[in-house]
């Protein structure tokens, strides 16, 4: 199927192939087959429990398969752990935004900006990590020299957690960077400001696979979408050519027989 | 409706001092310096005044002193250990054959031990590393009690007699001293460390190690740091107290050496260091006053402790840090 669809821009980043997960006899991800180019904005919709954050840990490692493979730019990567995958370049947020609450907000970018990845990608040297993390948050919308870059990340509201991971995403200087329901519990006025910087990573020639219930908001941005439902792939193209399908809408709708 | 209820206001020294510093008088010079001063010089001066029976009841302090230390800091990186015997019992035993079988001289032991000890007590504890929580607590707790039994049930390392005539240090001056430095080196230490970006890092797997892995740091090889770290303070101490009694035998991994460094922090107040030190310094001389009083000793001991950590939850440390920082007043608000 994704072979005849999608906007092909760069190389194969990501290749997922048969891939499965039961949890004792729930199937949540079935034999799910996709690949991921280089500079694609992929949608992964569906309804609840359909498998989308399931597939997401999987490919980040947080979950081992049943069965299938994940390859990386031609490395294979099923069953790594899950700081080897993102030291090759994917990154993720989480559904639930959890930063690291005592420690200051830009502390926070610190802590990826500390990992083997970026030390290499530096050449070692780094210089100073606060700084680095303090220019990082601007670039996610953070008021430079506003109090909220050194407020604990606890006390931060929902719309600058969101922000805060994104920022943590950069700072692994990721090539693949999944956004697990980003949009979720936003205002139109927070998306309207977060969108931006979704667009500026893909100018960037980031590679994104986002998770999202928000439709309306993620057909503006995606090239392509994946609908899953019961852990399957029903439909996968354009998002207009997608929302088509009778089977999308007999998912995300039902149908009166 | 009018309610009256306490708000707590900085000092204007503490708000002055907190990021640039704005001395007006020696007075307030005196309040930034004294906390983190006072300790040290009363630390270095008390091995000379204190009597003798007084010196041996600091050297015992100070060890559990570095214990409550270094049990604070595995804490600050999630692990709960009840098991801060093992560390102490494995370096107490490691100087013992060290000096018995080979018959090295103290300050080669002592070291030896102390590294030798991190690497065992980290490495006994890799595979339980996944563990989180209360499960990782139960595996510390039993680690020290088998080491025991091991022991007596067969008759290794000089099974229950322990090992004897074992080589002292050449005064009580250099006891005092060592462990005293020792302590403060490793209070200092510890506090410097958990403000670098490595210590953040530990901080950080304790919030959410999720996050952390997928920041694509190694969560596993950075907490079998921390247990080395913590593993060879702990077998520091039991190879330097094996030197003060001239002895090592099974008692080092009793459950005292799990509890009392546990129960100084939780009294002294987690998390600040400090703190732990503090309990330590109120917790161990306040067991060896009681000794005059006999069978109740223990009875008054635990209702000590109790009345401790209801009365003052957060610490005796925090308790006072809050009183010197801030002042307390009624302030009506509307309800």
């Amino acid at each position: 199927m994704s072979e005849t669809t999608g906007v092909k821009r760069g190389e194969l980043l990501l290749k997922v192939r048969g891939l499965s997960k039961n949890f004792g006899g729930v199937r949540a991800v079935i034999g799910v087959d996709f690949d991921l180019h280089q500079g694609e904005l992929l949608g992964l919709i569906g309804p609840n429990g359909s498998g989308k954050t399931t597939l997401a840990n999987l490919i980040t490692g947080f979950i081992k398969p049943s069965e299938g493979r994940v390859e990386y730019r031609g490395k294979n990567i099923t069953g790594l752990m899950p700081y080897r995958i993102a030291r090759l370049g994917i990154a993720r947020t989480f559904q639930m935004a959890k930063p690291f609450a005592d420690l200051p907000a830009f502390k926070n970018i610190v802590i990826p900006l500390f990992s083997p990845r970026v030390r290499g990608l530096s050449g070692g040297r780094y210089g100073d990590r606060d700084s680095v993390a303090k220019d990082l948050l601007e670039d996610v919308g953070f008021e430079r020299d506003s109090s909220v870059t050194f407020k604990a990340a606890g006390s931060l509201p929902h719309g600058y957690l969101k922000r805060l991971e994104l920022a943590k995403c950069l700072a692994l200087r990721a090539d693949l960077i999944i956004l697990d329901e980003l949009f979720s519990g936003l205002s139109i006025a927070e998306l309207a400001s977060i969108v931006p910087i979704i667009e500026k990573m893909m100018m960037e020639g980031k590679t994104i696979i986002m998770i999202e219930h928000r439709l309306r908001e993620l057909f503006r941005i995606a090239d392509r979408v994946i609908v899953l439902n019961f852990g399957q792939i029903i439909a996968d193209g354009k998002p207009s050519e997608v929302m088509e399908s009778d089977e999308v809408k007999h998912a995300y709708l039902g149908t009166e027989d | 409706m009018k309610q009256k209820r306490r708000e707590r206001i900085d000092r204007g020294i503490k708000v002055r001092s907190d990021d640039i510093f704005a001395l007006t008088s020696y007075r307030e010079f005196l309040y930034v310096s004294v906390p983190p001063v006072a300790p040290i010089i009363l630390l270095l001066a008390l091995p000379l005044i204190l009597p003798l029976y007084w010196q041996k009841v600091l050297i015992t302090t100070a060890v559990f002193a570095i214990l409550a230390l270094s049990w604070d800091f595995l804490v600050t990186v999630g692990m709960v250990s009840l098991g801060q015997a093992l560390f102490f019992g494995v370096g107490a035993y490691l100087a013992g054959y060290f000096d018995l079988r080979f018959g090295l001289p103290i300050w080669t032991t002592i070291p030896l031990a102390t590294l030798v000890g991190g690497l065992i007590s980290a490495i006994l504890l890799l595979p339980v590393l996944r563990l989180r929580g209360v499960y990782f607590s139960m595996v510390t707790l039993v680690l020290p009690l088998m080491f025991e039994r091991t022991i007596e049930a067969t008759g290794w390392l000089g099974g229950t007699e322990g090992l004897t005539g074992l080589k002292s240090f050449s005064n009580i001056w250099v006891e005092c001293y060592l462990i005293v430095i020792v302590l403060l080196l490793v209070f200092f230490g510890f506090r410097r460390l958990v403000t670098t970006d490595y210590g953040l890092v530990l901080k950080a797997i304790n919030n959410n190690d999720r996050a952390v892995m997928s920041g694509g740091i190694n969560i596993y090889w950075m907490k079998a740091q921390a247990l080395f770290i913590t593993g060879s303070i702990g077998a520091f101490c039991g190879a330097f107290m094996t030197h003060v009694y001239m002895f090592v035998g099974m008692p080092v991994f009793a459950l005292d050496y799990s509890i009392l460094p546990l129960a100084s922090a939780v009294v002294g107040g987690m998390g600040s260091f400090a703190g732990s030190l503090l309990g330590a310094f109120i917790l161990v001389p306040l067991s060896e006053a009681l000794r005059g009083i006999g069978g109740l000793r223990t009875v008054i001991y635990a209702i000590s402790l109790v009345v401790f950590i209801v009365a003052i939850p957060e610490g005796i440390f925090h308790y006072v840090q809050r009183k010197y920082q801030q002042f307390e007043r009624w302030a009506t608000v509307d309800n």
